[in-house]
C-alpha cells in the first residue's frame, strides 16, 4: 500500500482503536491465548501474550495495527515458538464469506484492476485491454443479497450445531468478519480438545461431504422402502427427507421412484441437495488448530469496517453497524466503477475523480483498491 | 461393586483384576517352568504363532478351563518380551484386541439384561474413557468421543455424515461400538505388554523364545516404489503448469510431497514459477520453512488423503488403492 493512503488510513483507525475501547475486549481465558497483529506495509508479529483488556488498549494505541488477530487455540505457554507452546485446545471456529458462496450477484461488483497500469475492467479477460498484462487483482465488495445469503448459511450452521452436535445456544457466538461474511465461535469444552483431523471431519458432516447412499437407505442392490429416511428423523436423515419428499403424502410414490431410479441416481441426488443444505463454510480455518483468528472489536485493514459481535442477526446491517470510522470528510481520488452503500448512503460510480468524502467511506474506498489519498 | 470372576478374566485376561487373581493363587514364574505347565506354555505359544499370522485365537469358554485361558495369556506375554520383537508384540497385541473385541460385542449385544452390560460397559469407560449409555435398542457416544477415534478408520461408512447423530450423540451398534475402540484396546494390550518386567525366564521357556524370533523373520517385507505421481500431485503441477490459481492448501500438498521424496528447494520452487502471485522470495522462504531447514525446525508431512477430500483436492483413481496419504501411492507390499 502506498505511504499516503496507509498514513490515511492509520489515522482514521488512530481515532477508532482510542476511542472506542467500549467494543473492544479480549475473549475468555485471554491468557491461555496467543496474539498476533500486523502493521500496515509490515509483517506480522504473532506469538503475544496480553493478559486483559487494558494490555489490549494499550498496544492498539501505542502499534496502530492494520489487523489484529488471536488464537482460538489454548496453550500453556502462548508465548514461546509454535513446537514449544504445549497446545492444549481450541474452541471450535468457522468462517463464512461470500465470496466462496458462488452467488450469482458476485459479478455484479466484483471487478478486476490490472496489476501493471491499474486499469479496471468488470468483465474477466486474459489480457488488460490497455496494457495488454496477464496479472490482475481481483477487487469485490459485498451487496445486501451477500448478506443476507451468508446469513442463511449461518442459521443453517446453528441449527446444525444445536440439534445435531449437542451445542448450546449459549455457547455459539456469531460476529461480522468485518468484510464479506461472518465468523463464529463455539466454546464448548467437549470439542475443545479435537484435532485437525477430527475437525476436517465434523467440517465435512457440516457441508455434507462424503455421504454415501447406503447410510440414507438404497444400496446397490435389494432395495426397500422402510430404510429411506422419515420426515420425523433427525440429523442429516430427516433433512435429507425433507429434501426428498415435499410431504407425507407423497413420500410413498416419490420412494418408489427412488428405489427404481437405483443408486448413481440417488447419489447424484445427494449431490444435489449438499448445494443447499449442506453449510459452506471454509473448511481450513475450521480444521487449523493453531490460526489466530481475527479479534473482535478491531478493525478489518480489507474494508475499514470492524468484526463485531451480531446479537440480532436476521436485523443486523453490517454496512451500518460495523461502520465506525469517523465522518468529517476527507479528499480522495477514486476510481471505482462499482457503487457502495455505507450508513445508508451511496458512494459512486466514480471514475478517476478527486472526491470529497465521510472518512469512513473514503477508508473503505481505499483499503478495497479502489482510490488514493492526495 | 461389581464381582467379576473367572470367566470373565478369561475373555479380559488385560484387567488389572487378573493380575489379583492370579496373586491369589500364589502361583510363581518359577513354578511354570516346570514340566507339569508344559502344556500352558505350548498352549501360550500357540496364541502367538495364531496372532501373528493374523488370525484370532478362539477359546470355548463353555468346556475348557478357565484358568488356562487366562495362565496362556500371561505366559504368552512372557515368551513375547522375553523375544523382545516389537513386530510380534504388535501383531499378538491387535490379536488380543479383536479376540477381547468379540467377547465386549457378544457381552453388550446377545445379554443384554441389565447385569451382563455392567461389565463391558465398565471395561469400555476405565480403560478408554469413553461413556457409553443405552438408547432404545442402540448404544449412543458423544460426537468428540466418536471423532476421535473414527477418523482413524478410512472406511467412508465411519465419516460422521454417514451415521445417525442427535444432540450431540452418535448411535452404533454393539459391534460399531466395540470397533470404535479396537485400535485403543490393542494400544493398551501392547502398553501393558511393554511395562512388564521380566529379569530371567525358566528354562522351559527358552526354545519357544528361540522359536519366536525364527518366526519374526518372516515379517520383514520388502517394499518397491513406482516414480509415478498421486492424481492430486498431477493435478496441482497441471494446474500451475496452465498458469491458474492453485490454493494454498494445493501448493502446500506440492511441496510436502515432492520434498518428501526428495527433491531439494532449489528442484521444487521453479515449480510455482507460473503462479498468478509469484514471489521467488517468498516461495523459496515458504519452501524452506515446510522443509524444515528454516523456522521452528518443524519439517512438514505431506498432508492426508482424508485432508485433501475435505479441501476438494483428491482426485483418486483406481491406482490409488485405498492408500491414506499420497506418499504412499505407488508403493506396493511385496510379501503380501
Amino acid at each position: 500500500m502506498n505511504e499516503k493512503n496507509a498514513l490515511l488510513i492509520e489515522g482514521a483507525f488512530k481515532e477508532y482503536y482510542f476511542n472506542r475501547f467500549d467494543l473492544i475486549h479480549v475473549p475468555q481465558r485471554a491468557t491461555e491465548r496467543e496474539f498476533g497483529y500486523q502493521k500496515f506495509n509490515s509483517g506480522m508479529i504473532r506469538h503475544l501474550v496480553i493478559r486483559n483488556d487494558k494490555e489490549l488498549h494499550l498496544l492498539l494505541m501505542k502499534e496502530i495495527p492494520s489487523d489484529v488477530y488471536c488464537s482460538n487455540a489454548y496453550y500453556t505457554f502462548p508465548n514461546l515458538p509454535m513446537s514449544e507452546k504445549d497446545w492444549k485446545g481450541a474452541d471450535l471456529i468457522f468462517d463464512i464469506d461470500a465470496k466462496d458462496l458462488a452467488l450469482p450477484c458476485r459479478k455484479d461488483h466484483t471487478i478486476f484492476k490490472c496489476s501493471s497500469c491499474n486499469n479496471s475492467i468488470t468483465e474477466f479477460q486474459p489480457h488488460c485491454p490497455k496494457c495488454n498484462s496477464t496479472k490482475f487483482e481481483t477487487i469485490s465488495v459485498s451487496c445486501k443479497n451477500c448478506i443476507s445469503e451468508s446469513k442463511k448459511e449461518v442459521t443453517k450452521l446453528v441449527d446444525m450445531l444445536t440439534s445435531d452436535l449437542g451445542v448450546k445456544k449459549e455457547q455459539i457466538e456469531i460476529y461480522f468478519s468485518g468484510n464479506e461474511g461472518f465468523h463464529m465461535r463455539v466454546t464448548n469444552n467437549d470439542y475443545e480438545p479435537l484435532g485437525s483431523q477430527e475437525r476436517a471431519d465434523l467440517v465435512d458432516y457440516i457441508m455434507f461431504n462424503g455421504a454415501i447412499p447406503e447410510s440414507f437407505g438404497i444400496r446397490k442392490q435389494n432395495n426397500s422402502k422402510t430404510s429411506l429416511p422419515t420426515l420425523d428423523e433427525k440429523g442429516w436423515r430427516g433433512r435429507i427427507a425433507k429434501g426428498l419428499f415435499p410431504s407425507k403424502s407423497k413420500t410413498p410414490k416419490i420412494s418408489k421412484e427412488i428405489i427404481s431410479n437405483g443408486y448413481s441416481a440417488f447419489q447424484v441426488q445427494l449431490e444435489e441437495i449438499k448445494k443447499t443444505m449442506g453449510v459452506r463454510v471454509d473448511p481450513k480455518v475450521t480444521m487449523d488448530i493453531h490460526r489466530i483468528f481475527r479479534l473482535e472489536g478491531s478493525i478489518n485493514s480489507k474494508s475499514g469496517l470492524s468484526k463485531i459481535q451480531c446479537n440480532d442477526l436476521d436485523s443486523f446491517d453490517p454496512f451500518l453497524e460495523a461502520c465506525l470510522l469517523g465522518d468529517d470528510e476527507v479528499k480522495v481520488m477514486i476510481n471505482s466503477p462499482l457503487q457502495i452503500r455505507l450508513k445508508n448512503k451511496k458512494f459512486g460510480p466514480y471514475n478517476d475523480e478527486l472526491v470529497s468524502l465521510p472518512k469512513y467511506a473514503a477508508v473503505y474506498m481505499l483499503c478495497k483498491g479502489l482510490g488514493n489519498a492526495i | 461393586m461389581l464381582k467379576i470372576g473367572i470367566k470373565d478374566l478369561a475373555k479380559y485376561p488385560f484387567l488389572t483384576e487378573a493380575g489379583e487373581y492370579l496373586g491369589n493363587t500364589g502361583l510363581n514364574l518359577e513354578q511354570l517352568g516346570h514340566p507339569d505347565w508344559k502344556p500352558i506354555v505350548e498352549k501360550a505359544y500357540g496364541r502367538i504363532v495364531v496372532a501373528s499370522s493374523g488370525q484370532i485365537y478362539g477359546s470355548d469358554l463353555e468346556s475348557l478351563d478357565n484358568d488356562s485361558e487366562l495362565l496362556s495369556f500371561i505366559v504368552a506375554i512372557i515368551l513375547l518380551k522375553s523375544a523382545g520383537i516389537s513386530t510380534l508384540i504388535r501383531r499378538f497385541s491387535l490379536a488380543e484386541a479383536r479376540r477381547a473385541e468379540r467377547y465386549l460385542q457378544q457381552d453388550l449385544w446377545v445379554s443384554r439384561d441389565k447385569k451382563n452390560l455392567e461389565l463391558p460397559l465398565k471395561i469400555i469407560r476405565d480403560l478408554f474413557a469413553v461413556d457409553v449409555s443405552i438408547d432404545n435398542d442402540e448404544f449412543v457416544i458423544k460426537v468428540p468421543d466418536y471423532l476421535q477415534r473414527a477418523v482413524h478408520f478410512h472406511e467412508k461408512e465411519w465419516k460422521l455424515v454417514n451415521r445417525r447423530v442427535t444432540n450431540g450423540l452418535v448411535y452404533l451398534t454393539a459391534h460399531e461400538t466395540v470397533r470404535l475402540i479396537r485400535a485403543e484396546l490393542g494400544e493398551y494390550i501392547n502398553g501393558k505388554i511393554q511395562s512388564v518386567n521380566i529379569e530371567s525366564i525358566p528354562q522351559g521357556f527358552k526354545q519357544r523364545v528361540d522359536d519366536l524370533v525364527l518366526l519374526a523373520k518372516k515379517f520383514s517385507d520388502t517394499t518397491y516404489v513406482s516414480s509415478e505421481y498421486p492424481p492430486c500431485v498431477k493435478h496441482g503441477i497441471e494446474v500451475l503448469e496452465k498458469g491458474e490459481n492453485l490454493p494454498h492448501s494445493g501448493r502446500f500438498l506440492l511441496a510436502t510431497y515432492l520434498l518428501s521424496k526428495g527433491q531439494t528447494v532449489d528442484q521444487v520452487a521453479p515449480l510455482f514459477k507460473n503462479a498468478p502471485d509469484y514471489n521467488e522470495r517468498t516461495t523459496k522462504y515458504q519452501l524452506e520453512h515446510i522443509s524444515g531447514s528454516s523456522g521452528s525446525g518443524t519439517k512438514y508431512q505431506c498432508p492426508s488423503c482424508e485432508k485433501l477430500r475435505s479441501e476438494s483436492l483428491c482426485f483418486a483413481t483406481p491406482d490409488c488403492d485405498g492408500i491414506i496419504n499420497p506418499i504412499q501411492f505407488g508403493k506396493k507390499r511385496k510379501n503380501q
